[in-house]
């Protein structure tokens, strides 16, 4: 009798397991045991969070938990809007990078006028987020027209933007290099005097809980869903596919608009040749290790954000074990290469058939020992 | 009867999808490069200017041919940048600090596409991971791996053998120019150019008269029915990205003996920038759909375009992007207006 319940909780177990393996949240949360496990072994005092005064003088929360999630904030918020467009149009805008330089290089060349170094403000800052964000708005229009009313794929179409948009920064600060140092301005960016926690992570508490407000009180969710499964029966079932298809590339040109701001205010410098390079990239890398299909459809939200601290976690551990930058890439890339083979689904089908091989052995040998 | 007849000129309005894209981009070409020469005159003018086109972007030529391939079957790879920066890189060392002659170091660019292609092609094909997600590892893992090799700019200059082959040039008789000073200039293409135009001709009659190029297009057209077809579907898309790495290993070899140097910034952009020539040239990044011949007049299309943004002043380095942006946007709403009229006229 003993044996037999036994038996019964190990395939509970069992079935338990398959569960959580095939769950959406197991690729970036075992990226984040694993991550965790390595740091441990290399040097538990990563985690280390200390509270104490800066180099500036301010009293902050400081350690590289605290970093990873302050400079992860661009990418998570280009996350959100990734995975809109992702799950929308059932392709990924590749232009992020592009058009985040477009905005902030319209926020600095706003606010320092015509002085690239300068300390002033030329302008007041919230008509320069204003028009960053209006930037952002018109080049996630310019997408979306052209993938919605066009039927030109996702990646293609956003090609142009991103062969143009750091071209039009160009054209924006002139090929220039530029410095604006007003405290008020870095305090978007780095700590507002007397806050604790970084403004980043604050911003992006506060996208987060507005998101979760617009998913519980309007529909949106659902139906960027149903358009991406298919657009036909979401259009006879009433919907407008080209007006969610629309609005999830303005979402995403918000979102890149503020990740902009964010990323703009933390350092007070801009180059348009080099600002935020190949973000686009890690963007659409965290709606995958997000375990969302990049092939549209179904989202999780929650795993594109988790999935963008993932590569900042990483990033962050790399660059702790003394790693090179320039030479960052090439780990990451292994890195991916292992998450994404165990989440394919002929990995995890390999990886239940050996559990229940296993267990079957099990089995067997109880039974002997029974017998 | 009539019924026979309605489906038979359906189908051949599909077919020629190709032929009209290909059509509207050399004619594009061609005109863009007649008001060049009579609008903008000077540089344009002798044969030696196009030839300098083909010399510059040779290896260009080469990593789009390989991408039209890989999009006719469906799939993406914008590894092909960092595979060019990474062949530089090892055979800038392989030459220097390994004793390596020039023949060799193709076999070592060989290799290493050789390499990315059955490992990225396997990923793609056999496991089934997105192409996009398992290439741009790809990528990250060619540049990284660069850096890591060296993070300086390296030149090879103490090779003989090697500056003969850089600076080899294979005159075209009876097309040179007089230059300003009144001597007449013998027009010359580089090795490179050659071995892209060999590239070009051997990929055209592929994928159009055997068997391998038409289960690319079946592939990328339409899996399910390539597959009810008995056309090995997982086995094609493996090809495909093979030929495709292997063509961005021999494109990071022409890269090397055109350039004559290694750097982790070689090539930088190159995936897009084929990507984009693959597009004016008519094919479509869904498969199914495009002409190895068109693709070479994209890459034609896009370095003009930037000789005339050039040539009519516009010297400020954005415009540049700005332009050859525009000229993709263009073509991208022509082939969609195209394609949305004709499904249109075909369910009618």
């Amino acid at each position: 009798m003993a044996n037999a319940s036994g038996t019964k909780e190990r395939s509970k177990f069992l079935s338990v397991l398959i569960k959580i393996i095939t769950n959406q949240m197991f690729i970036p949360i075992a990226a984040i045991l694993i991550l965790t496990i390595v740091n441990l072994v290399a040097d538990p005092s990563f985690f280390a969070v200390r509270y104490g005064t800066n180099t500036e003088g301010a009293k902050l929360f400081a350690g590289n938990p605290v970093d990873i999630l302050n400079n992860g904030t661009a990418l998570a918020l280009l996350a959100i809007g990734m995975t809109f467009v992702t799950a929308a149009s059932g392709g990924q805008d590749i232009s992020v990078g592009a058009t985040m330089a477009i905005a902030a290089g319209v926020i600095i060349k706003i606010v320092s006028g015509s002085n690239t170094t300068s300390s002033t403000y030329a302008h007041p800052l919230i008509v320069a987020v204003l028009v960053a964000l209006l930037a952002g708005i018109l080049c996630g229009l310019f997408n979306g027209v052209l993938v919605s009313f066009l039927n030109i794929q996702p990646m293609v179409a956003t090609l142009v933007l991103f062969t143009a948009g750091r071209s039009i920064a160009g054209w924006i600060t002139g090929n220039l290099s530029y410095k604006f140092s007003a405290p008020s301005f870095k305090a978007f960016g780095q700590t507002f005097p007397g806050v604790p926690i970084p403004t980043p992570i604050i911003i992006s508490i506060i996208c987060f809980i507005i998101l979760a407000l617009i998913f519980k009180f309007t529909t949106l969710g659902l139906y960027v869903q149903a358009v991406g499964i298919n657009e036909n029966s979401a259009r006879l079932n009433g919907l407008n596919p080209i007006a969610i298809k629309l609005s999830s590339y303005i979402i995403l040109g918000v979102c890149v608009a503020i990740a902009a701001f964010v990323t703009v205010a933390r350092t007070g410098t801009f180059i348009s040749s080099t600002f935020v390079k190949d973000i686009e990239m890690d963007a659409i890398l965290a709606v995958a290790l997000g375990g969302n299909a990049l092939s549209g459809g179904k989202f999780n939200l929650t795993a594109s954000i988790i999935g963008a601290y993932v590569i900042q976690y990483l990033k962050t551990t790399l660059t702790a074990l003394g790693i090179n930058a320039v030479a960052l890439p090439a780990y990451k890339a292994v890195v991916i290469i292992i998450l994404v083979i165990i989440s394919t689904p002929s990995a995890r089908a390999w990886f239940v058939r050996q559990w229940q091989a296993i267990a079957k052995k099990f089995q067997k040998v109880e039974a002997k020992e029974v017998a | 009867m009539g019924k026979k007849l309605v489906n038979m000129t359906a189908s051949k309005k599909t077919i020629t999808d190709t032929a009209l894209l290909l059509t509207i981009t050399i004619v594009t070409f061609l005109l863009m490069y007649l008001v060049a020469i009579f609008g903008l005159g000077g540089g344009f003018r002798t044969f030696q200017a196009f030839f300098d086109m083909l010399n510059d972007k040779s290896a260009l030529l080469i990593v789009s041919c390989g991408l039209s391939v890989v999009m006719i079957a469906g799939g993406i790879d914008i590894s092909v940048g960092g595979v060019i920066a990474l062949v530089g890189m090892c055979c800038v060392i392989f030459l220097r600090d390994f004793g390596g002659n020039i023949f060799t170091a193709f076999l070592v660019a060989l290799a290493i596409g050789l390499a990315f292609g059955i490992v990225q092609g396997f990923l793609v094909a056999y496991l089934e991971i997105q192409p996009f997600i398992v290439t741009l590892a790809g990528m990250f893992f060619a540049r990284g791996m660069t850096q890591i090799i060296s993070s300086d700019h390296l030149n090879v200059t103490d090779n003989e053998a090697f500056q003969k082959v850089l600076n080899t040039r294979i005159i075209i008789p009876g097309l040179g120019y007089t230059n300003n000073n009144g001597v007449y200039m013998d027009s010359y293409i580089k090795i490179g150019v050659v071995i892209a135009l060999i590239i070009v001709a051997i990929l055209f009659f592929t994928l159009r008269s055997t068997k391998l190029g038409r289960a690319f297009y079946a592939v990328g057209g339409n899996r399910q029915s390539a597959l009810m077809l008995g056309i090995n579907v997982k086995r094609t898309t493996f090809i495909s990205h093979l030929i495709c790495s292997l063509l961005a290993g021999i494109a990071g070899y022409v890269f090397f003996i055109t350039v004559g140097s290694g750097s982790g910034d070689n090539a930088m952009g190159y995936e897009m920038d084929a990507i984009a020539s693959s597009i004016i040239g008519g094919t479509m990044l869904t498969g199914g759909v495009g002409n190895i011949i068109g693709t070479m007049f994209g890459v034609f299309s896009l370095s003009t375009i930037q000789k005339i943004v050039n040539a009519a002043g516009l010297g400020d380095p954005w415009w540049t992007g700005i332009t050859r942006a525009a000229m993709l946007c263009l073509f991208l709403v022509l082939q969609s207006i195209i394609l949305i009229r004709k499904q249109k006229g075909v369910k009618v």
